[in-house]
């Protein structure tokens, strides 16, 4: 099979049987799709990785190691200036599976720290995010605009100091989007975690259901891979804690209005991942999952999303397949006329920008 | 086999088809490119590296292509791509070679994150070597390429790689990039050695490459323990002299001069407590390369003895 790394997600054993040539080709497909410090995790005590790529998964690894360290350094700066004002976030995605120390945190790279805050915070949050140092780096009007009245997050905030980025987020879609997930629900649910104080995650049903609305709703695949292993991470930890998560996760699905999205990341994580989806949870789904052609057409889309972004794994159809994804996702975000006016804004706004001079790093 | 076994004709068909295939210490390199001046400088500068085959491990498959479109052409480009990714601007087309050896250095230090990299250039005696870390200016390339023509096996010109589980040196054995008026500095100091360049007006001025000795090439795979730590610093016609550093102030000297020391952490600061307990210390100051070099000596012989 072309697409090593899949093989090697789905089943590491295999990896013992690779030649040189193929181990080259893993670590470059795993280094593109951001999985290197996984595959380390996941190839631990194997003993027969080559060193020479062996060195390379460490890499990974240390890297993965590094930004964890910061992320528990962030979370505590972003606990204290929000804690001094009353406000207990709720940390999401990443952020959240480190500072909970669940297994989906090992060997995984990011480079933002997520959080919620209730609807009614939200401007009390960003005042004591700015007096503590993170500043919005989006001058733009129109984007400005464009956070605050039609997504689920302020724009992106920066530490001045330490560079730090911080999305405050006040629910987990944008409010002009299709689905209605119940963010009050969400925080009155969260639990609180006892390692770090003023702290909060998700419960795991709605951790689940989070990352997998985030994932079905993002509009560019760069880390689409990443994130479906996290899901796969997530759900193997809270099955094995809880054998009637199955159960309580479509519950929850029912609940926040978040069917379809979980019905595509099942989906996606038994044909990607081979993870074993119980027939009664696939069939209890069935009614969001689409019609034969919706589901034909995501296939033949996801197929080329859920892969490492590597010169090794495009098809001809690779670049439609991202912008189709594109436009899935702000299909998904907003009411067709708000996404015509939009999507001519940003038209508008690149071919302006085109004259500007392209910012790279000098070697 | 090494490059020099290819002929001028056979390299250059290699690297315009499915690539060079040759290592450099620890790595193995996959360099494509279409540009017959890059062919020529990778076979005077990279003679003596031994070549990969189809079937091994490559550690940073590599291209130097062509600028895009009218670049191609017109006051032509070069682009520098790692695995499909672009992290350069172009530079000018007779900036090929340069360019292909700054996209290594920037493949090693920015994937090499096993290893604990410092911006420092290190030279071998034996098992031992000595690690010289400087800011850009202080003369250590020149120091460097005069000690790598006198009987000190060059380890690297500037990327120090150090591993953390062992507390030993790889070594790289690459081209030394030399700068503006030390290019005529070596020249003198060794009319023999093969250069190539000089490369006028690159983002570092006059810049030119020096042909690793052979047999630095040969020993590259010895692993070496760090003995001494050498700030040096060029002082016009100041003598040669050594000056023992804090091993405290030394830590940070070193760490300021590393270049992912911030993603090694813990095991980073281990690293750097480790090689300090091992290795002293010392600022240096020189105005003449020849006694430079016998003070260097000097040092190595003092343990030699002592050993």
């Amino acid at each position: 099979m072309r697409v090593l790394l899949l093989r090697a997600l789905r089943e590491p054993a295999t990896a013992a049987s690779l030649s040189l040539s193929q181990w080259d080709l893993l670590i470059r497909q795993a280094r593109h799709a951001n999985l290197l410090g996984h595959l380390h995790d996941l190839l631990h005590d194997m003993p027969s990785v080559p060193e020479v790529a062996q060195v390379h998964l460490l890499a990974g690894a240390r890297l993965a190691e590094r930004q964890q360290q910061s992320v528990r350094h962030e979370a505590q700066e972003l606990a204290s200036a929000l804690n001094a004002t009353g406000i207990r976030p709720v940390l999401l995605k990443g952020a959240a599976y480190v500072l909970a120390d669940l297994n989906a945190a090992r060997g995984r790279v990011f480079a933002d720290v997520d959080l919620l805050v209730p609807h009614g915070q939200l401007a009390q949050a960003e005042a004591a995010l700015m007096l503590a140092g993170w500043v919005s780096g989006e001058t733009d009007a129109y984007n400005q605009r464009y956070y605050r009245e039609w997504m689920h997050e302020l724009p992106p905030m920066q530490h001045l100091q330490r560079g730090s980025v911080v999305d405050v987020h006040h629910t987990i879609l944008p409010p002009t989007s299709r689905a209605h997930p119940d963010p009050a629900a969400l925080v009155a649910n969260a639990r609180a975690l006892a390692d770090w104080p003023g702290l909060a995650v998700l419960s795991p049903a709605d951790m689940v259901l989070h990352s997998a609305t985030h994932l079905f709703h993002e509009g560019e695949g760069d880390n689409a891979l990443r994130d479906l292993v996290d899901l796969r991470s997530l759900i193997a930890e809270f099955l094995a804690a809880d054998p009637d998560f199955w159960h309580r996760l479509v519950e929850q699905a029912h609940r926040h209005n978040l069917c379809e999205v979980l019905a595509l990341a099942l989906r996606y994580l038994a044909r990607v991942l081979g993870v074993a989806v119980p027939a009664a949870v696939t069939h209890a789904l069935s009614p969001h999952a689409g019609n034969m052609l919706q589901r034909l057409l995501r296939d033949q889309m996801y197929k080329r999303i859920f892969t490492p972004l590597h010169s090794s794994t495009k098809d001809l159809l690779t670049p439609l397949a991202r912008e189709a994804l594109y436009i899935r996702a702000h299909w998904l975000r907003m009411p067709p006329k708000l996404l015509t006016q939009h999507l001519l804004r940003k038209a508008w706004m690149r071919v302006s920008d085109a004259g500007q001079p392209l910012q790279t790093d000098q070697p | 086999m090494i490059v020099a076994d290819l002929s001028p004709s056979a390299l250059r068909a290699r690297l315009a088809g499915a690539g060079l295939r040759f290592a450099a210490g620890p790595f193995a390199f996959r360099v494509q490119s279409p540009q017959r001046d890059l062919a020529e400088g990778i076979g005077r500068l990279y003679a003596a590296h031994p070549l990969r085959g189809d079937d091994d491990f490559i550690d940073f498959h590599v291209a130097i292509l062509p600028g895009r479109n009218l670049r191609r052409f017109v006051r032509p480009q070069v682009r520098f791509v790692v695995d499909g990714l672009e992290p350069f601007k172009p530079l000018p087309a007779d900036q090929a070679m340069p360019m292909l050896e700054w996209g290594l250095n920037w493949c090693i230090a920015g994937y090499a994150n096993h290893l604990l990299m410092l911006h420092a250039a290190v030279l071998g005696r034996g098992d031992r070597a000595v690690v010289m870390p400087a800011p850009a200016g202080s003369g250590k390339s020149t120091l460097c390429a005069a000690l790598a023509l006198s009987g000190w096996d060059l380890l690297s010109d500037e990327l120090a790689l150090l591993d953390p589980a062992t507390g030993l040196l790889h070594g790289l054995a690459r081209p030394i990039n030399l700068k503006n008026a030390s290019i005529s500095v070596i020249r003198r100091f060794a009319p023999e050695v093969e250069v190539c360049g000089p490369y006028l007006d690159t983002t570092k001025g006059t810049v030119a490459l020096l042909r690793p000795p052979a047999g630095s090439v040969a020993a590259v795979a010895r692993l070496r323990r760090p003995a001494w730590v050498v700030f040096p610093k060029y002082v016009a016609d100041a003598p040669a002299r050594l000056t023992p550093m804090a091993p405290a102030e030394a830590l940070l000297a070193l760490a300021d001069n590393a270049f992912n020391y911030h993603i090694q952490g813990q095991h980073g600061f281990s690293a750097l407590c480790a090689l300090l307990d091992g290795a002293p210390a010392w600022r240096f100051e020189y105005g003449y390369l020849d006694e430079a070099i016998a003070c260097f000596d000097e040092l190595a012989g003092a343990v030699e003895q002592a050993a």
